[in-house]
Parts: C-alpha cells; structure tokens; sequence
C-alpha cells in the first residue's frame, strides 16, 4: 500500500490538452473519486497513474517513487475495467490468479489468497465457472478479486459500474465500500455519477476540462462548492441558479430576483458580500431542498413567495416542483403530504441560510 | 357486441400472420432452390471425376454414358498408392504444407499483434502495405523470384531451384500477407481493455500475446492455418516453375507431368491422383468448419 502523487501533471494529444496541470496528493488507504462529465480528464489521469497512458509534462509518484517511465507491470497497481475485461477463456478462478501465476508465486499462496478473495466477494461458487456463464454483476466482482489477490499497492477502478442496472450498482457500491474498509488499499476511482462518488469516496476530486475544480470530502462539496461547476454536478436534482444582482435598501443589503422578488442578505453574511458592486451580474444558488413549501416550512430564515409549478414529481418520500421563475426554470422540494398540482399556485419558501451567491462571469461561489 | 368485434378481429388478425409464415416458406423454397442449383453447379466436376477414376482407360475412351460406370475397377486407386512416384508427391506436398503453415503462423501472429496493438510510428501504413503485397499476382512474381534465385546460387553456390523445399520459402510469400491480414482484423476486434488488463496484470507483450490474444483469437487463426494450408497445397505455378526434377515435384504439378505422356492423358489416373489430392483440405475443413466461418466473421459483431 502506498501514497499516490500527482505533480503538475499534463496529458496532450498533438494539439488538445486532455489533463492540464493537475496536482493531486492520495494518502495512503485514502479512497478518492475522480467525478467530472466525459472528457474531463478524468479516466486519462488514472490511466497514467496506472501507466496505460504516457504522461506528457509532470511527474505521478507511487509509494514516493516517480513512476513516469516505469512500466504498468512493475508499478504494483490493479485496475478494475468498466467492461470487466475478464479474460473469455479462463475460469473465474485462473482469471483471479493470472497476476500471481506470472510472477511465479507458490500455488498454495495462490490458493489461498483466490479462495480468500472469492469469500469476501461471495463467488465461492463460481470458481469454476467461465466469465460467459456470469451475469454482469458477477464479473465485475471476479474483476474486484483480481486485484484483490494481488495485493498491490494502489487500486485503479475506471468506472466499474456503469454496465450495470440500478439496483446492481447500488449493491455492488456497497460492496467495493466493504472491500476497502476491509483491504485499505489505496484507491483511485473514476465514474461520472456524482452519486457513486459521493457515497464511495473518502475524498471527490472534480474535474472540469483537463482541470480540478475542487478537492474535498463529499459533505463539504455539497454544502460549500467552490464554483458552479461544482455546485451544479453535485447533488440531484442539481442547484438551481438564479439571476439577481444585490442591492441597498434602507441601509438593508438585499438580493434582487426581478422586479418583484428582494430577499434580505442572511445577517452573518453581510460582511462577505458588502463589497461586491452593486452592478456586478450575480447568481443566487438555492438547492432544492431549499426551496420549500411554506406551509410545513416557517420561521426567520424562510421567505414565502409565490410560485406556480408546471410539473410535481412525487418521489414518496418527497416531492419535487418545477416552476418558473425570473425567466429561469427552478426545482423545489416540498413535503409529499401537500397536495401540489400543476398549474394550480402554490405558495413556496426560500430557505436563505443556505444560500449561495456566485459571480456570473467568473463562476466562482463567493 | 363485444363478442361480435372480437369475431371479426379474430380471423383478420389470423390472417396476417398466415401470411407472414407463407412469407416466409417461399423464402425459404426459393434458398434451397438456388443452393440446389448452386450445389449441382459446384458437385458436377467432383462426381465427374469419381465416376471417372473407377473407370479403366478402354471404357473411358469408349463412346460410352460418361455419367454410368459398367465396369467399376479400383485399379487406378491401387496403382497410384503403391506407386513411389505418387506417395513422393503427397510427402513433398504435405512437407511443403505444414512447414509453410508452421513459418507463416510464426511470422504473421506476431506481426499482426504488432500491428494492431502497438501502436508504433508507420504502423497503419504498413498494415496497408502488408495487404497490398497480397494484391501482387503470382504470375508477376515468379520471374523475378526465378532470377533471385540464380543470383543466390551464383554467389553463395547454394542451389535452390529444383528442390522441393525451397517452395518452403516461396510459399510465405503468398501466406504470410493475407494471413497477417486475418489476424490483425481479428485481433482488433478483442477488446483493448483485455491486454490492458494483462499488461497490468503484470503480463510483458510476449505474455499477453501467448496467454491472452491467440487463445482469444484462436478461430481467427485456426481460419488463417485452414487459408495458408490450402493455398500451399493447391499451388500450381511456383512448383512449375521452380521444381523439374520428377522426385522433386508436389501434388498439382507431379501429376499433370507424370501422367500425361505427350499426347496421352491417363485421365482415370489423373482423376484419382486429383481427387486424392483434394481430401487432405477436405478433411481439414470438415474439422474445423465451425471456426473457420466464426473466423471469417469476425469484426462484423464483437466478440
């Protein structure tokens, strides 16, 4: 096991950038997600930390070792495929030890770890059997328990559940969770469902076009994004963004939504935004479970207003209302036992603790 | 009512599906009447020349139905297999065909892992190329190969033409291109996440080659040894030009020059030394005609 460091690392492919200077310091047993939308450079960094790709201008080290020049087979990585990649014609269990046989280790210790490694997947019964007679989720665990057996120093998994349905993702995050509170092997982890990467990591790295735009564990980026980017991947159904500038009324610092909508600056936040000009175009972010029904929803931080939605989504547990609102379309969340219809007004609440406030040209949230 | 439209709808709806199965069955009537017709076409010379080989020479020569046998005789099969001249043929012809296939697997599996794999400066051109060499004729090559060989012998004083076994060296000039060029379809068409694997795994080029890809891709070579047999074993121009010497000569060549004398044919031995010559790739597709066809089909689907 080992530390993975990622020091100004670019990847070009003649003209375009693909990985634009990234820095990025995995300490050891750390499980970090790299999330980003496709062509973010996401699965390009984990395939140079795992060699598969040549690293253009920086340094990837594995263990403190600089690793640019050194081979995939002598870096002591595994890697998990999103299509499995089991090879067709052995057995689960000659997949799992291909790794082991090549380096010539002892056939007890092969069998010992394969056996091992089957019984924490729970593919004991499978050993036998050729990767055709699997079904999707059954592979893809053959696939965890050969980079298990190995043992090596950094697990590598490039979107590993993406060929499977829901409710089998569901399952098998939990179980890749499992394996690693149990292993602690270091682990790179590549999806772009905001979901598997906030439920799995330790630590989400989101990447933006070759960049990252934010470093942190998953709470933090949800409550505290650095830039819309990152305030509008993360979390489902995503941030609303309003347009609105601020401005002074009655020695009050306000936000202006339109013509008829000012929503007073939360008083601990007064001291941030005062300096910001009055003329600067903003956006105000809401999520939108922060923008209730208000009904259930009442108090000083809340503030009624009028709304009529266009479409309810009842989830059972919550309910979600589009409506629209200062020429944007927003998402609220209210509580399931109101009854909403489409068309009909509905009385909503911003809740303003919550709130957001970002630059419109520089997307940064401020 | 209700009852009355369903009625009505029921036999309607029987109907179209009566038609589609009637579709269907003239499909299949007009395929099995062109495959007959495609298989007479294809079985006439083969039942030709069986009928001829059990024939003597007098009744071939006699005005007689040449599609009946009245005097069957097995006399051409047993003179040709006790007849050292023929079973020199066959050796010679087997020799050539499992050394060309041995040479022609061993330089085009590697070649086409190369070329389809690693990607190396010039790579997609020279795939190019390696087919392009296919396309030149044997007829155009065989002069200059002729002269080659002279030259060699001139200067090394190593004598080539008139041997057997330099067909040896001939022969991959036909096999390795199109055989290289089967296999870099069908190595494409394994996913590139599987040597990744391998390669990470811990595999070099040379394991992920011998353990992972032609395990994989066994049809794909299996179909190229069933290209590169058939084609060293059905050669008729280089060992013309190439071999004289009688106890030189392969199969095709041997018995056109031992069995016609001048003007006379000996056609019932002719037919019987031809017929005997085509089982050996006979055989051999009926073995592997499974893997030959998945072989073939390779890259149209995925896997």
């Amino acid at each position: 096991m080992a530390e993975v460091t990622l020091r100004k690392v670019v990847k070009r492919y003649d003209d375009v950038e693909a990985v634009r200077g990234i820095d990025l310091d995995i300490p050891d047993h750390e499980f970090v997600v790299l999330v980003g939308p496709s062509g973010c450079g996401k699965s390009t960094t984990l395939r140079m930390i795992a060699g598969l790709e040549d690293i253009s201008d920086g340094e990837i080290m594995i263990g403190g070792d600089v690793v640019n020049d050194v081979p995939p087979k002598d870096r002591d990585i595994a890697m998990v495929f999103q299509n499995y990649a089991l090879y067709p014609h052995m057995t689960v269990a000659e997949n799992m030890s291909f790794g082991l046989r090549l380096k010539h280790y002892p056939k007890a210790e092969i069998k010992q770890r394969v056996t091992e490694a089957a019984r924490m997947l729970d593919i004991t019964d499978l050993i036998d059997r050729k990767p055709k007679q699997l079904s999707g989720g059954q592979r893809q665990r053959v696939a965890m328990g050969r980079a298990i057996v190995r043992n090596p120093k950094v697990f590598l998994f490039d979107e590993p559940l993406s060929n499977l349905d829901a409710k089998l993702r569901v399952q098998m995050r939990i179980e890749i969770k499992k394996v690693h509170q149990k292993v602690r092997t270091t682990t790179v982890y590549v999806t772009h469902d905001q979901v598997e990467a906030m439920t799995l990591a330790d630590r989400v790295v989101v990447m933006n076009r070759g960049r990252i735009e934010q470093i942190g564990p998953p709470n933090e980026l949800y409550h505290r994004p650095a830039t819309k980017f990152v305030a509008g991947f993360i979390g489902s159904p995503a941030m609303n963004f309003i347009p609105c500038r601020l401005e002074d009324s009655g020695g009050l610092l306000q936000i202006r939504v339109g013509e008829t909508i000012a929503l007073p600056v939360p008083p601990d936040r007064v001291a941030r935004y005062r300096e910001i000009p009055r003329d600067t175009g903003m956006l105000l972010g809401l999520r939108p479970e922060h923008l209730v029904d208000a009904q259930s929803n009442q108090g000083a931080a809340f503030r009624p207003f009028d709304a009529t939605p266009d479409v309810i989504e009842p989830m059972g547990m919550e309910t979600f209302v589009y409506f629209p609102l200062a020429g944007v379309q927003l998402c609220g969340r209210i509580n399931p036992a109101i009854e909403a219809k489409a068309g009909a007004p509905l009385r909503l609440a911003v809740d303003l603790n919550h709130m957001h406030l970002l630059d419109e040209a520089t997307g940064l949230v401020l | 009512m209700t009852s009355m439209t369903i009625d009505k709808a029921g036999p309607s709806r029987k109907a179209r599906i009566g038609s589609m199965s009637r579709d269907r069955k003239w499909a299949m009537r007009w395929s099995y009447v062109f495959l007959t017709l495609f298989a007479i076409f294809f079985l006439f010379p083969p039942i030709y020349m069986f009928i001829t080989s059990l024939k003597t020479s007098a009744e071939i020569s006699a005005a007689t139905n040449p599609w009946w046998v009245y005097n069957p005789t097995l006399s051409n099969y047993t003179e040709l297999l006790t007849s050292n001249q023929f079973l020199t043929f066959f050796r010679n012809s087997a020799l050539v065909s499992i050394f060309v296939v041995i040479i022609t697997m061993l330089i085009s599996i590697p070649a086409a892992f190369a070329l389809a794999r690693m990607r190396f400066w010039g790579s997609t051109t020279l795939a190019t190329g390696v087919f392009l060499t296919y396309l030149i004729p044997d007829t155009l090559l065989f002069i200059p190969l002729f002269k080659m060989f002279a030259t060699f012998a001139q200067w090394t004083g190593i004598e080539l033409i008139n041997h057997w076994w330099v067909l040896i060296f001939v022969y991959p000039t036909l096999t390795v291109p199109f055989c290289t060029w089967i296999m870099i379809g069908y190595f494409a068409s394994i996913p590139k996440e599987l040597d990744e694997a391998a390669i990470v795994d811990g595999a070099s080029w040379t394991q992920t080659l011998l353990r992972i890809f032609v395990p994989v891709a066994l049809p794909g070579i299996i179909a190229a040894t069933i290209f590169a047999f058939t084609v060293s074993w059905a050669q008729f121009l280089y060992p013309l030009a190439f071999t004289s010497s009688v106890d030189q000569q392969v199969l095709p060549t041997g018995i056109i020059t031992t069995l016609i004398k001048g003007d006379v044919f000996n056609w019932g031995q002719i037919m019987t030394g031809a017929l005997l010559g085509a089982a050996p790739p006979l055989i051999i597709y009926a073995f592997l005609m499974d893997y030959y066809i998945s072989g073939l089909t390779a890259g149209a689907t995925k896997g």
